[in-house]
């Protein structure tokens, strides 16, 4: 797999159109690594002059900053500023929508000005510029796909449009959770949930979220967040639909659907 | 002799709610300093949209119909009162009615409408509340005073909405006997809906009897509203004024952008730039160093504590909210709630025994538990539900970095999550050298 990073390009005085920002789930999660290399076949299908930081790569500081540590955040933030800064680095495309919201948001105001945009929308628009088609792979025609929206690609960045309009490419039949959009229920994994044990309550919250999703009677239950893709799947293990339902997410379906 | 008392009556109301206001200002400007003062032309748009056309209310269109029902009417409502308040100081009798001839019928009579509209909004309401128990509103923090105050509100809506009628319509009796008041001889005042209750209920009175209701009715009309006035600052009514300034100051960056702590940019540039002037950050020597985060109410900024004197307790963020709906002990309602408390209980120790009193209490610990804000997913659901933009998020990071940065009580895993991140780069223990390798595996 042709994977680029920028110290090879610099070193054959190259400059990449848009950086690749993998994630730490992306690299380190053996599912997300596979939503990982799903985008970077996506990406090379479509001859996208790319290119990733690779060990040059650390985490974002978001979940230290949704913990409420910002000396951490801001050390992580500083030190990622400088390489990308180095970098030049104008564009980027995240696979992780905690990722793109930092990167987005939370680094201007420490000198990190980019143009950052999701794995969804950058697919969207390959797609709609005609340099990927979904041909000679998987058939999701008339299949039944829902969509949950991860927090930090909906409410906070108002993006829900870019993913749902893939799998109506798909020519899927899109099934609405009756909590989506602005209304959708969080995957229980934001605000560093995703690396403590949930607090004493009655329930766990992605199984309450698993609960709308299966409902649906989906088969296929689409996100693009790596943690919300987590958090889903043990849900659909509680109810031991795993056999019947399946967890993915969207850059998967479209690289499966034009045979990548 | 009425008119001394009308006008005592209304130099009372005015300047006790003026005395109230005054005191919720000194509360909110207690808070830390935050610039809101950009954008003027979005924010004017917020605040119509919001406040005003009350947009984010229709997510939840039953409730929101019955809403605006009340609100219409308490709105129209005012120009009845500025009658009122004429007449009361001059002894006339609907100084309007000669001055306005048809319009003044149209306009009483659509008051009278939206009246009768407001009066089964009330009732929908109370039924709400007190038959069917929606879940937002028999959460526990609703026990006991809030609950009261929610009823106590509709009843007065209720007396309020009976004065107006046993005026108009004991008015619209007399009038077609020719006993309303010495300009009116004989007539009718073809009020849309006292025209006709009027007679059904007051026909068999005798004139006095219905100079006293419809006496009654005017008094008890004036009088409530004084009431309801001064009673809104003790209230969560209050968010029928301050929705305007509290839209109008929303945040209107991304929900996700949580704010930069500039004081952290510069230690952390510090540690960083090995040229750095270590004492350069001692440019103000005299300022006492702030405390990271929030652990009272006087660490947040003006605009949380605007916030949650503008919360009416509504619910929509909790009932919302993933930690609450699958029962942990966070509500941003609540948190909402006790910041308002415990700023009122600040406010009123910094009045009686000097600015800056230490009660040895604080909204974290005494108000709030840290299990509630460990809770949080920061999913910005409470925020988007809002119908007055409120942002209990940004209070909840703010307990959470002043525990964190300040106190390091941190969840044991997330401070293991934390010193990955410090020593590897990732939340977890993966070293960063290996992080390419996803692209050698099959």
């Amino acid at each position: 797999m042709r994977v680029p990073t920028m110290a090879e390009m610099m070193a054959n005085g190259e400059t990449p159109e848009i950086l690749f920002w993998v994630g730490c789930a992306g690299s380190f999660d053996d599912r997300a690594k596979k939503i990982t290399k799903a985008i970077v076949k996506i990406l090379n299908k479509c001859q996208v002059n790319f290119a990733v930081l690779g060990t040059e790569e650390s985490c974002t500081g978001d979940p230290a900053k949704r913990a409420g540590n910002e000396f951490t955040f801001q050390m992580q933030a500083m030190m990622n500023i400088e390489v990308l800064n180095a970098y030049e680095v104008k564009k980027i495309v995240t696979a992780c929508p905690h990722c793109f919201n930092t990167l987005k948001n939370e680094y201007p105001e420490l000198g990190g000005n980019y143009e950052v945009i999701h794995h969804t929308q950058l697919i969207q628009d390959l797609i709609n510029t005609g340099k990927l088609a979904l041909e000679g792979g998987e058939t999701f025609k008339g299949k039944k796909i829902t969509f949950h929206d991860p927090c930090y690609l909906g409410r906070a960045n108002d993006v829900y449009e870019a993913p749902r309009s893939l799998i109506e490419k798909l020519d899927a039949e899109l099934v609405e959770m009756k909590r989506c959009k602005t209304k959708g229920l969080c995957c229980g994994a934001g605000g560093a949930q995703m690396f403590k044990e949930a607090e004493k309550g009655n329930k766990e919250v992605n199984v309450e979220r698993t609960e709308d999703a299966l409902g649906t009677q989906a088969e296929i239950i689409a996100t693009g967040c790596p943690f919300c893709n987590t958090m889903m799947t043990d849900g659909v293990k509680n109810f031991e639909k795993e056999g019947e339902v399946k967890v993915m997410d969207v850059a998967e379906l479209i690289a499966h659907a034009a045979d990548l | 002799m009425e008119i001394i008392l009308f006008a005592i009556l209304l130099s009372a109301g005015l300047g006790f709610f003026a005395y109230n206001a005054w005191k919720v200002r000194y509360n909110i400007v207690l808070g830390q300093d935050l610039d809101r003062s950009d954008r003027k032309g979005e924010r004017i748009k917020t605040m119509l949209l919001v406040a005003f056309g009350q947009k984010k209310m229709f997510t939840r269109p039953i409730p929101a119909l019955l809403h605006l029902a009340l609100y219409v009417a308490f709105v129209i409502t005012q120009i009845e009162l500025i009658e009122i308040a004429i007449d009361g100081l001059s002894g006339n009798h609907r100084f309007f009615y000669f001055k306005l001839g048809g319009f003044y019928t149209f306009m009483i009579s659509f008051i009278e409408i939206l009246s009768v509209l407001a009066f089964v909004a009330t009732l929908a309401f109370l039924a709400r509340r007190n038959l069917l128990k929606l879940p937002r509103f028999t959460m526990k923090e609703l026990m006991g005073w809030p609950t009261k105050d929610a009823n106590f509100i509709l009843l007065m809506e209720i007396v309020l909405i009976c004065c107006i009628f046993s005026m108009n319509g004991a008015d619209e009796v007399l009038y077609s006997r020719g006993g309303s008041h010495v300009e009116f001889a004989k007539g009718h005042f073809d009020f849309a809906i006292s025209s006709c209750l009027g007679p059904l209920l007051f026909n068999d009175l005798s004139i006095d009897a219905l100079h006293v209701i419809e006496r009654v009715g005017w008094w008890g009309h004036i009088l409530m509203v004084f009431a309801f006035l001064n009673y809104l600052p003790y209230s969560k009514h209050f968010h029928i004024l301050l929705a305007f300034p509290n839209t109008y100051f929303s945040n209107l960056e991304q929900k996700g952008k949580f704010t930069n702590m500039e004081s952290v940019t510069n230690e952390v540039k510090l540690m960083l730039d090995p040229n750095a002037d270590p004492y350069a950050a001692l440019a103000n020597p005299d300022e006492a160093p702030k405390r990271f985060g929030a652990k009272d109410v006087t660490d947040l900024t003006w605009k949380n504590l605007l916030d949650a004197y503008t919360c009416t307790e509504c619910g929509r963020c909790s009932s919302s909210c993933p930690a609450n709906i699958t029962g942990k002990e966070l509500s941003p309602r609540k948190i909402m709630m006790d910041t308002r408390d415990r700023l009122v209980e600040v406010g009123e120790n910094y009045r009686k025994h000097g600015k800056g009193f230490d009660d040895g209490k604080s909204l974290l610990g005494d108000y709030i538990k840290e299990e509630e804000i460990w809770a949080c997913t920061s999913c910005n659901a409470c925020v988007q539900e809002c119908p007055v933009n409120i942002d209990p998020l940004s209070i909840i990071v703010d307990l959470r970095r002043y525990l964190v940065m300040e106190e390091s009580k941190v969840p044991s895993e997330l401070a293991g999550m934390l010193t990955n991140i410090e020593n590897n780069g990732a939340p977890w223990q993966f070293a960063q050298t290996e992080r390419l390798n996803w692209a050698n595996e099959d």
